[in-house]
């Protein structure tokens, strides 16, 4: 290819567009199935229930400090299997171009995938390009579905959570909700703050090899661990109860969020699982976190109730509590 | 190295602060906590739960989003509309309801309203767009009033010519003066807000300590700010101590901040001003002075919206005045929620009917 940006002709599936899979998709992601080179991926799956998932990802900046959107594409969705209880296995990828893209950023993305896809141990089976015009698309989005199978077993599932139970977090929170913010409004601000994007996949197979007792996992994502743990609360028609002092949050997060007049618990995620489990296995589940480097600041943050129901709630440091609500709009940096 | 935020948030500390108020059995006291960011914080850390029947804290209109007029928003969604127009604005606005949208619907139409972090964004902003004219929406107290001076200053010193602010900017002095004599509202003693007193010092309070009996005590916003503030101020209103203390010290000088007030009075200077949900309040507003005219959106731009007319059944006014709860509006948590605000209470993150709303029990 000797253009150096993306026009609408890549886009028409000729031989341009031929020309972007082989030399960049093919290259990056190569694998025999997806080399079959037809109109669908044809594999054979193992017996079991099947987990299916999909995202879009619209990210700005497309590359950030710690990741990049092809990066954060494949561990979504990974991890979004990995949450079912799911042995991820194929992925599908679609993109949509915007006119004008350096073809040397689609490389870099598409390198990235390929590589984020390899640790992950999963394979990118079928994809496609569309261009559109200056405009219409803010540089490059993506979405990737996923499939895999269910460990025997295991029953995972939003509606799970009981009373008694306990809430863990596989980490500290708020990182990639933070450093987005900072890069995309260019916050002169001087810190070591990154993205947590990072596959979860093999953290949750390390969790279910030492017990199969777990009843919700879920990644907080958009709208961070308070809105996820409402969500959880209303689907199991539970109380859930956290402990302010308990919670995992760097220094550079506590910072960003105070300075910003922002909520660390509103903060999205993208390395980081919620657990909630029976108190018995919580000791087995916490020594597997422990020993993993992308769970390694694991803790228990809560526990779940009977009442109020659907409700979360958050025991702060003077002993009183608060309503954990979920977020209503995007978070607003303080005025004074 | 102290870090000035866990120190003040020992939950030990705070625990055996709360005990002693939760245990308090004396007089019924009623205080005012004026500030936005009080009334969030006191929710935030639990504080209401701790509190016996006996200490009544009542939520003032200390918050520049909730008394910003709908007549102003009607005046920014107009500007809005101009083809050649950026608004650049705090976050905080963006939802406040105006006569018929706001800010963020507008933006959802294509209208060029941007979100900035400080005013000096703003200027940034008209830097990059020399075709386009930028109004800065210039509300707060004089917490923020400064700053917005100082976008005023440099605009000039450059020669920035495409560049203005809305000034709806307020400050406490003659509000707090206003709720002292006013015979609805009953207190004893007040929270003072810790930004503001952080610019202006302590002498107004002072004042009305002296010219109107009220104690007072000026606090940060850490929990163990607040508990302590309260634990003291409710002492000294019962032991009848008519004085007011500085606890938050750390951060307020008694002659507050000399050169962020200089930058102030240099580009501002007092005017009438109408407060949403109370109406006018004289010299309690701050406009632009003539000799910045060319910076005052007021100026620049002729007939825009200047009459106020309330939402129906809205108790906003009445709620910033500590005379009523948001339990008692018909509209609160019905009509009226986080997601469709009738009022500004609602809409901002640091009003009253915001923070009932969102940490309640």
């Amino acid at each position: 290819m000797t253009d150096n940006k993306i026009t609408l002709a890549y886009g028409s599936g000729g031989k341009l567009t031929h020309d972007l899979i082989n030399n960049i998709f093919l290259k990056h992601f190569s694998n025999d199935v997806l080399l079959q080179g037809n109109d669908a991926a044809e594999f054979e799956l193992p017996v079991g229930r099947i987990a299916f998932t999909t995202d879009s990802f619209v990210v700005s900046p497309i590359f950030f400090k710690g990741g990049d959107i092809g990066k954060l594409a494949v561990c979504g969705t990974v991890n979004d299997l990995a949450a079912s209880g799911a042995k991820p296995l194929y992925l599908s990828c679609g993109f949509i171009l915007e006119e004008g893209l350096p073809i040397e950023e689609l490389e870099r993305i598409a390198a990235s995938m390929g590589e984020t896809a390899t640790k992950c141990g999963v394979k990118i089976v079928t994809g496609d390009t569309k261009v559109v015009q200056k405009g219409a698309a803010d540089k490059i989005f993506i979405n990737t579905a996923g499939i895999g199978i269910i460990t025997e077993g295991i029953q995972i599932s939003g509606s799970k959570a009981v009373p008694g139970d306990k809430v863990i977090i596989t980490g500290n929170i708020g990182e990639h909700g933070c450093s987005i913010l900072v890069e995309r409004e260019k916050l002169n601000l001087v810190s070591k703050i990154e993205s947590d994007c990072a596959p979860l996949n093999k953290v949750v197979e390390d969790v279910l090899e030492v017990t199969k007792e777990v009843h919700v996992l879920r990644d907080p994502t958009r709208g961070g661990l308070a809105t996820t743990l409402n969500e959880i609360a209303a689907q199991s028609n539970v109380g859930i109860k956290l402990f302010e002092d308990k919670i995992p949050i760097s220094d550079e997060v506590r910072g960003i969020c105070e300075l910003l007049g922002l909520d660390p618990l509103y903060m999205a995620n993208e390395g980081k699982m919620i657990i909630i489990c029976p108190e018995i296995a919580v000791a087995a589940i916490m020594k597997a976190l422990k020993s993993n480097q992308l769970s390694k600041n694991s803790a228990v943050i809560g526990e779940v109730f009977e009442a109020p129901a659907k409700r979360v709630m958050i025991k702060t440091v003077t002993g009183g509590s608060r309503i954990v609500d979920m977020l209503v709009g995007d978070q607003l940096p303080r005025i004074c | 190295m102290p870090n000035y935020i866990d120190e003040f948030r020992n939950s030990q500390a705070a625990q055996k602060m709360g005990n002693i108020l939760s245990n308090y059995k004396g007089p019924l006291v009623s205080i005012m906590e004026v500030c936005g960011t009080h009334t969030m914080s006191i929710f935030k850390y639990g504080i209401r739960e701790l509190l016996p029947p006996e200490i009544k804290l009542i939520s003032g209109p200390g918050c520049p989003v909730c008394v910003t007029p709908s007549f102003y928003i009607n005046a920014a969604i107009e500007l809005s509309n101009k083809k050649d127009v950026i608004i650049a604005t705090f976050g905080d606005l963006m939802r406040v309801p105006g006569g018929k949208s706001s800010l963020l619907k507008q933006k959802s139409e294509g209208k060029d309203i941007r979100v900035v972090y400080s005013p000096l964004d703003s200027l940034e902003i008209a830097r990059e767009n020399p075709n386009k004219k930028v109004v800065f929406l210039s509300i707060g107290f004089e917490t923020t009033t400064p700053i917005e001076a100082l976008s005023v200053l440099k605009a000039k010193e450059e020669g920035i010519t495409n560049f203005s602010l809305l000034c709806a900017n307020k400050t406490m002095p003659e509000a707090l003066k206003v709720l002292t004599v006013d015979k609805d509202v009953s207190l004893d003693g007040y929270l003072y807000p810790g930004h503001v007193s952080a610019i202006i010092g302590i002498a107004l309070y002072e004042e009305m300590a002296s010219v109107y009996g009220i104690p007072g005590i000026v606090t940060g916003f850490e929990p163990l700010d607040i508990l302590y503030a309260i634990i003291t101020l409710v002492s000294n209103i019962n032991s009848k101590k008519i004085v007011v203390e500085n606890q938050y010290s750390r951060i307020v000088a008694k002659e507050g901040n000399q050169i962020a007030l200089s930058k102030m009075y240099e580009v501002f200077e007092p005017c009438d001003a109408v407060w949403r949900g109370i109406g006018n309040i004289p010299l309690s507003g701050q406009k632009m002075r003539n000799k910045y005219s060319e910076f005052d959106a007021w100026e620049l731009f002729k007939d825009l919206p200047l009459q106020e007319k309330e939402a129906v059944g809205c108790l906003c006014g009445e709620i910033l005045k500590g005379k009523r709860t948001p339990k008692e509006c018909k509209l609160f948590s019905g009509i009226c929620t986080p997601e469709n605000p009738v009022g500004a209470c609602m809409v901002s993150s640091e009003g009253t009917c915001a923070a009932y709303y969102k940490w309640g029990t």
